[in-house]
């Protein structure tokens, strides 16, 4: 077992952990951030998508060990008093349906818009590519991400 | 009392959806976000092979890992080793093998399940498979399904003597009439369609967790299902557990597109070994078990022939199909090409129709309802040999279309399968899709490019599609041999300080039942819909239902959702005629309150009867206290949304890749209850529909290795490989039920595969292409063009 400290969503944890431990197996059974999911076993899908001292990383692909000192946030810790505006847009343009990519399509998408606050349509589909959804066909995904484009260059 | 909100008209409204708060932040409650104290994971042993003989299996090894408190294979579960249930014997002389929860002795698919460990945690039970000990004697295998049916096949279960689950015909117009038909064409076209196998692919993988509760022997299964109805009486069924002591809860749900409909083996093995133990058992996929071990859909063999005269009018259509069945027959396995069956005509109207298939076992995964199961595979070979027949009588595609189609003042109409359309419109859609389209400025580009011989072609696919949904009245469901009926039931509850509790039988699983039923209810009892809290997928809580799935939740839950609400209000009438002193005729009913006809300042609001209706100090003589109906709805008949989907593909001749320039639909789904999500439900299926044209495909090997077993190797479409679609609609409400509504699940994914693969062919029609297989992968296309330029085909 090796001694870990991960600031997650905030609160500094101290764990014992397997080396063997990946990221999101930590978060989902020893700090109990279930909203981080698993969606498959090839880091295809994104679903465990977390940003990692302020970028998207997929947690599947990174050990516990390796995010020793590290910050991270889940979906459980994006929002402050009010919604981040990539989850109040995902909700006005109907960017989720049975919400399983969803806490990965919003950070991907939160780490996107940093790195390119006016994207257009096809850099908003190259940039969500790592994440799949089976439900939207991504039309509203990409809604969502330049509605929120529209609203964080307006100070929100 | 609380400060009641006003209600507002609901039905058509796009309201944002209640569920999504809990979705995007993290709130959700998956079955694998369980964990209960003193739980055993289980770990499944796998057979890594098409077909086998398990010479030995000494599972005594895994007990020596750590954490490790159990580990069984048949031998060692003996009776506990139940089988999954089939619930559709679609002939009497249907061969039905046995497929038990654990192999016994042979292995006959990839992802067979061999053996199983129980340990402290999920790391412990899979590190443990290791320690079992198992020999296999590799038989030979068979994949295709051709092979399967030839004499001297290798054979799937030998005990049987054949590959042949069943055969199944279906000539409304009697032997002979399609050869009689045929006899008076002038022209026949005959064509073999590959409808690929694929994948569910949903994004939660399976879990289950079972687990004993209370004292009296219950247990409380949850699984990421999208059928806890018919999941806990199937579990009854094959474990003996008393059906009364199961509770089977569908918890959040993460997308089933029909591969969650299943009474699976793993969660068969979890209520086993939770009542046998007493402890919980908690067992959730990774994705490479759910990519082999999850059912498949589609797999179709569909050799089609379609006669007509030489000015295109259609004389018949006869469909001999080859299914697959893969291994093993799971809950609906044969019949999904049944469902399919009445759909080959389409919306055309003919003479005569014949309809064969032949059900086969061959060694792969089995499969099962996948989105539209059954209707995108008939719909893909109508709409694909329509366009084959246009190009060989050189007519216009959709021409022809029309010159066939039910006009819209011949509604009702029987076609020649024998199924009675109530209503359609599809001069209105298509008008309406060519406008937007352009489909004549399209057509022009198209006429320049070949003349110009562009490397990079156009081509415009058509797809005009119905599809039968609503599942189903109960007597057609008899007559076709399925067990179980096709109603939805909906307990509504106005409880005393005005709020609603509605409990439908329907499980949805991204769907946004909670929003979309709290529409319904709130027009119908003038309740406003944030006051309404929708309630599924828990068997306790709602104790009746046949769940969702085949688009029928709203078109025969929403008909019991209205029936329930209307019972409500008549009750309700009584209670406020007797406190307002008038007959219950007098009151009228609007926007949630009933007032006096001529006196409208007598009044009483819904909420405070219903507080009446607790307080029962005040009531009607005779009339029970509370304010709650329930209704139990069987459908009167089908519903049929259909629509005009039209695709523009440029394909680069010199690549083969093929990329999609503009898709537009216009669907018909009848009335719609919440626009916003029906867009998204045409917008998911779209995608799927696509994918199965240009991008998926389960495949496999000659000894039976499943080469897609990851997301690495199945091609799950991502953003950058769809475009923004054009999506709108016409509304010709449907005659069966009071809502008008048809249902959405499953229409874009049944409309889009035809369409994009007639725009590929259309593209490629000048080089001498008449067909592409599917997955149109660029090296497929490619490979395609280039016989045929070469005089190939």
């Amino acid at each position: 077992m090796t001694k870990v400290s991960i600031t997650v969503d905030g609160v500094l944890h101290e764990s014992e952990v397997e080396p063997r431990t990946l990221l999101v197996h930590y978060l989902r059974e020893q700090v109990g951030k279930v909203g981080t999911v698993v969606g498959c076993d090839t880091s295809s899908c994104g679903a465990c998508t977390i940003l990692l001292d302020g970028r998207s990383a997929k947690s599947c692909s990174v050990l516990a060990v390796q995010a020793d000192g590290s910050s991270v946030t889940t979906i459980e810790g994006l929002a402050g008093d009010e919604w981040h505006p990539v989850q109040a847009a995902f909700k006005e343009c109907h960017g989720l349906q049975c919400g399983y990519c969803t806490p990965g399509m919003v950070l991907s998408a939160v780490d996107l818009l940093s790195e390119n606050p006016n994207p257009t349509e096809a850099e908003i589909r190259e940039g969500l590519e790592g994440n799949l959804c089976r439900c939207t066909g991504y039309h509203n995904i990409v809604k969502s991400v330049a509605l929120a484009a529209e609203t964080m260059k307006g100070g929100k | 009392m609380t400060e009641l909100a006003e209600h507002v008209a609901a039905i058509g409204r796009p309201l944002k959806r209640k569920e999504d708060a809990r979705l995007l932040t993290g709130k959700t409650q998956w079955t694998d976000n369980i964990q209960l104290a003193g739980a055993l994971h289980m770990a499944i042993l796998r057979s890594p092979m098409g077909h086998a003989k398990i010479t030995k299996l000494d599972v005594s090894g895994a007990l020596k890992y750590p954490g490790v408190e159990a580990a069984y294979g048949a031998d060692e579960l003996g009776d506990l080793n139940a089988s999954v249930p089939c619930v559709w014997p679609v002939t009497d002389d249907m061969v039905a093998p046995d497929f038990p929860a654990l192999a016994k002795g042979e292995v006959r698919h990839m992802g067979d399940c061999v053996a199983l460990v129980l340990a402290g945690t999920a790391a412990q039970a899979a590190d443990a498979l290791e320690g079992i000990v198992v020999e296999y004697s590799s038989l030979p295998a068979v994949i295709d399904m051709d092979d399967a049916i030839k004499d001297g096949s290798p054979l799937v279960h030998s005990d049987k003597g054949t590959n042949k689950c069943y055969t199944y015909k279906l000539q409304p117009q009697g032997d002979g009439a399609y050869e009689a038909a045929k006899a008076k064409a002038d022209i026949v076209v005959k064509r073999r369609f590959v409808n690929q196998r694929l994948i569910p692919a949903f994004m939660e993988p399976r879990a289950v967790v079972a687990s004993p509760m209370g004292t009296s022997g219950e247990l409380t299964i949850w699984s990421a299902t999208q059928v806890p109805h018919v999941l806990r009486v199937l579990l009854a069924l094959v474990t003996g557990v008393s059906e009364n002591k199961l509770r089977v809860v569908a918890p959040d749900v993460g997308g089933g597109f029909g591969g969650k409909l299943q009474c699976y083996r793993e969660e068969i093995l979890c209520v086993a070994l939770a009542n046998k133990l007493g402890r919980p058992i908690k067992w959730t996929e990774t994705r490479s078990e759910d990519m082999m071990a999850t059912h498949h859909g589609r797999d179709q063999l569909q050799d089609i022939e379609i006669a007509a005269t030489k000015d295109g009018k259609l004389l018949g259509l006869k469909v001999d199909l080859i299914a697959n069945m893969g291994a093993y027959l799971q809950i609906i396995t044969p019949g999904i090409p049944l469902l399919g069956m009445f759909m080959y005509p389409a919306i055309y109207k003919m003479d005569a129709y014949d309809f064969s298939c032949i059900g086969v076992f061959t060694n792969t995964t089995p499969t099962d309802a996948y989105r539209g199961a059954g209707r995108p595979e008939s719909t893909y070979a109508i709409e694909r040999i329509m366009d084959e027949l246009a190009n060989e009588l050189g007519m216009e595609p959709m021409e022809l279309r029309k010159k066939n189609w039910i006009k819209h003042e011949e509604f009702p109409y029987t076609t020649v399968a024998g199924l009675t359309y109530d209503s359609g419109n599809y001069e209105a859609a298509t008008d309406k899709a060519m406008a937007l389209f352009k489909y004549d400025e399209l057509r022009a580009e198209q006429v320049k490019r070949r003349a110009s011989g562009d490397k990079v072609q156009l081509g415009i696919g058509i797809s005009t599609f119905t599809e039968m949904c609503g599942l189903a009245p109960s007597r057609t469901l008899g007559a076709l041999k399925y067990v179980a009926g096709g109603w939805e039931h909906c307990t509504i509850r106005v409880l005393p300080t005005g709020k609603v509790e509605l409990v439908t039988g329907t499980s949805p699983h991204g769907q946004g039942h909670e929003t979309a039923w709290s529409q319904i209810a709130s027009d119908t009892l003038g309740i406003p819909v944030d006051d309404i809290e929708v309630i599924h997928g828990d068997t306790r809580t709602s104790p009746y239902g046949m769940d969702t799935y085949g688009s029928r939740s709203l078109a025969v839950g929403g008909q019991a959702i209205l029936r329930a609400g209307e019972k409500v209000v008549e009750k309700a009438r009584l209670i406020a005629a007797h406190q307002l002193e008038c007959s219950a005729n007098d009151l009228e009913f609007d926007n949630g309150v009933f007032r006096v006809k001529g006196d409208p300042s007598k009044e009483k609001a819904i909420q405070a009867v219903a507080f009446e209706a607790f307080s029962a100090h005040d009531l009607p003589d005779g009339l029970e206290p509370t304010l709650q109906a329930e209704s139990t709805v069987d459908p009167q008949d089908f519903s049929y949304p259909h629509g005009t989907h039209l695709c523009a593909m440029e394909v680069d001749t010199e690549t083969g890749k093929s990329t999609i320039r503009s898709y537009v639909c216009v669907d018909d789904i009848g009335i719609q209850i919440n626009p916003l999500i029906v867009e998204g439900q045409v917008h998911g299926g779209l995608a799927q529909g696509i994918a199965q044209a240009l991008y998926e495909g389960a495949v496999y090997d000659s000894d039976g290795q499943l080469l897609t077993a990851s997301f690495a190797d199945y091609l799950v479409p991502s953003a950058p490989d769809l475009p923004s679609f054009v999506t709108d609609h016409t509304v010709t409400p449907s005659t069966t039920n009071p809502l008008g509504t048809k249902g959405v699940g499953e229409a874009g994914a049944i409309a889009s595969t035809p369409a994009v693969i007639n725009a590929i062919v259309d593209a490629l029609r000048p080089y001498g292409v008449n067909d592409v297989p599917m997955p149109a992968l660029p090296m497929t296309v490619w490979r395609t063009l280039n016989a045929a330029r070469q005089g190939g085909k």
